[in-house]
């Protein structure tokens, strides 16, 4: 089953943590998003493989924005 | 020669003159500020010199024309506001409510350091310092009381950079671990319509209320008008970098060049520190303590950690409330939700402002 990761809050990308096909377990850091100078670290929702990265390292996003789906 | 004119008082504003630089440079204490106020204190200490002197000197004349005439605490506002996205307050009014309680912190230190034997003027600068916002502290004590702008300002300085130091310890006593986990719900979204009717309806309501804090508060709203307008990036951006810039130099530095060692080494002098911490720990947990009285009458709960982001230190009281959210549930961003009472902090200090100046000036 597909789930989105969404952008907690307004911000930068600061980092990229994984890579299309990488295999995460809910609470693994997956982006690095930069609001207000702080770096804010998303995490993943639930355990599987990341099939989908959305964005790159400096793309402005919304809130609620999907970052990447995990299978 | 100067040598021979140093006095003692003068050694020791050169000590706190290069604590200050210190502080900037090696521990990043709000290097922006504090390096060219350190540089002030130490040339206004320089004997022989005639920086400061009414009239003529180069300094002087910064701080006449810049912060006596009140012109240069103005222009930062403009760059705030320009800087300031009214999103996250607009989406969530209620917590405007935690911006307000904050300002206690203000009024129970006037009337605090009225005890102490403070003038009343004194006393309302004093108690400014509690919004933890430098420009309207400098604003109000220039009208007020303009022989402690120097130590005033230091210290407004100071706590805002000393805010995730001073916070978290009160907000950790006031709230519970379950209360730090309160995962809020998101407001609605803003359009941009909203957003850019804001400044202007936000600018004819404060100062239909309270004129005096008109020259603070119309820059400010001008300032965010620029940004939400879209049309004029240019003059969003000259206001939030370069102006803001050149206009830090010179308030640094005429801020620094106040600080005497007859005006600043002065046992009274403890006190406006002393009291200031004082103003700066009642705001933050009047705001929190309000989150959580609200908390009573909705079961759309607030994290209380929110209201300590009430006092106006943009945005270091918000990214201590995200810190500590995060510390109690890492998937828990309560950043943007703290910007609401942190920016109505902002203007709840300045409205304090007005209102000292109505009365006492």
């Amino acid at each position: 089953m597909a789930q989105e990761v969404l952008a907690a809050l307004a911000g930068n990308i600061y980092k990229v943590s994984v890579d299309v096909g990488d295999t995460v377990e809910e609470d693994d850091e997956i982006f690095v998003v930069e609001a207000l100078k702080m770096e804010i670290p998303i995490y993943a929702p639930c355990d599987g493989t990341i099939s989908k990265i959305n964005v790159k390292k400096g793309d402005a996003v919304e809130e609620d924005d999907v970052l990447a789906i995990i299978e | 020669m100067g040598v021979f004119a140093v006095t003692p008082g003068m050694l020791v504003m050169w000590l706190i003159s290069l604590t200050l630089i210190y502080l900037a440079i090696s521990k990043k204490y709000e290097p922006l500020l504090l390096l060219p106020i350190g540089f002030g204190i130490l040339i206004a200490n320089l004997p022989l010199t005639d920086l400061m002197l009414p009239g003529e000197g180069l300094v002087w004349r910064f701080y006449h024309y810049g912060i006596e005439w009140e012109v240069i605490p103005p222009l930062i506002f403009l760059g705030l506001g320009a800087l300031t996205d009214f999103g996250p307050l607009l989406s969530q009014p209620r917590l405007i409510f935690l911006g307000a309680a904050a300002q206690a912190g203000v009024y129970i230190t006037f009337f605090a350091a009225t005890s102490f034997g403070f003038s009343l003027q004194e006393a309302a600068t004093i108690g400014i310092i509690g919004g933890a916002d430098g420009p309207t502290t400098i604003f109000l004590a220039a009208k007020l009381a303009p022989h402690l702008l120097g130590a005033c300002a230091v210290a407004a300085y100071s706590y805002m950079a000393l805010v995730p130091i001073i916070q978290p310890p009160i907000m950790r006593l006031l709230t519970t671990q379950n209360e730090r986990r309160i995962r809020m719900k998101k407001g609605r979204k803003i359009g941009s319509r909203e957003k850019l009717f804001f400044p202007i309806a936000a600018s004819v309501v404060v100062i239909l209320l309270v004129p005096a804090s008109a020259p603070l508060i119309s820059m400010f709203m001008l300032g965010n008008l620029f940004r939400e307008s879209k049309v004029v990036e240019r003059l969003t951006d000259a206001a939030q970098n370069s102006l803001m810039n050149i206009v830090t130099i010179f308030l640094g530095l005429s801020v620094g060049a106040t600080m005497n060692s007859e005006n600043f080494l002065r046992k009274e002098v403890i006190f406006i520190f002393f009291l200031g911490l004082f103003a700066f720990m009642i705001g933050t947990a009047t705001g929190v303590i309000l989150a959580k009285i609200m908390n009573l009458f909705t079961s759309d709960k607030i994290n209380p950690l929110v209201g300590g982001a009430g006092v106006s230190a943009v945005p270091m009281a918000a990214r201590v409330v995200q810190k500590m959210g995060a510390e109690a549930d890492k998937k828990n961003h309560l950043l943007m939700f703290a910007m609401g009472p942190n920016i109505a902090g902002v203007i709840g200090t300045v409205i304090a402002a007005g209102i000292f100046l109505t009365l006492l000036q």
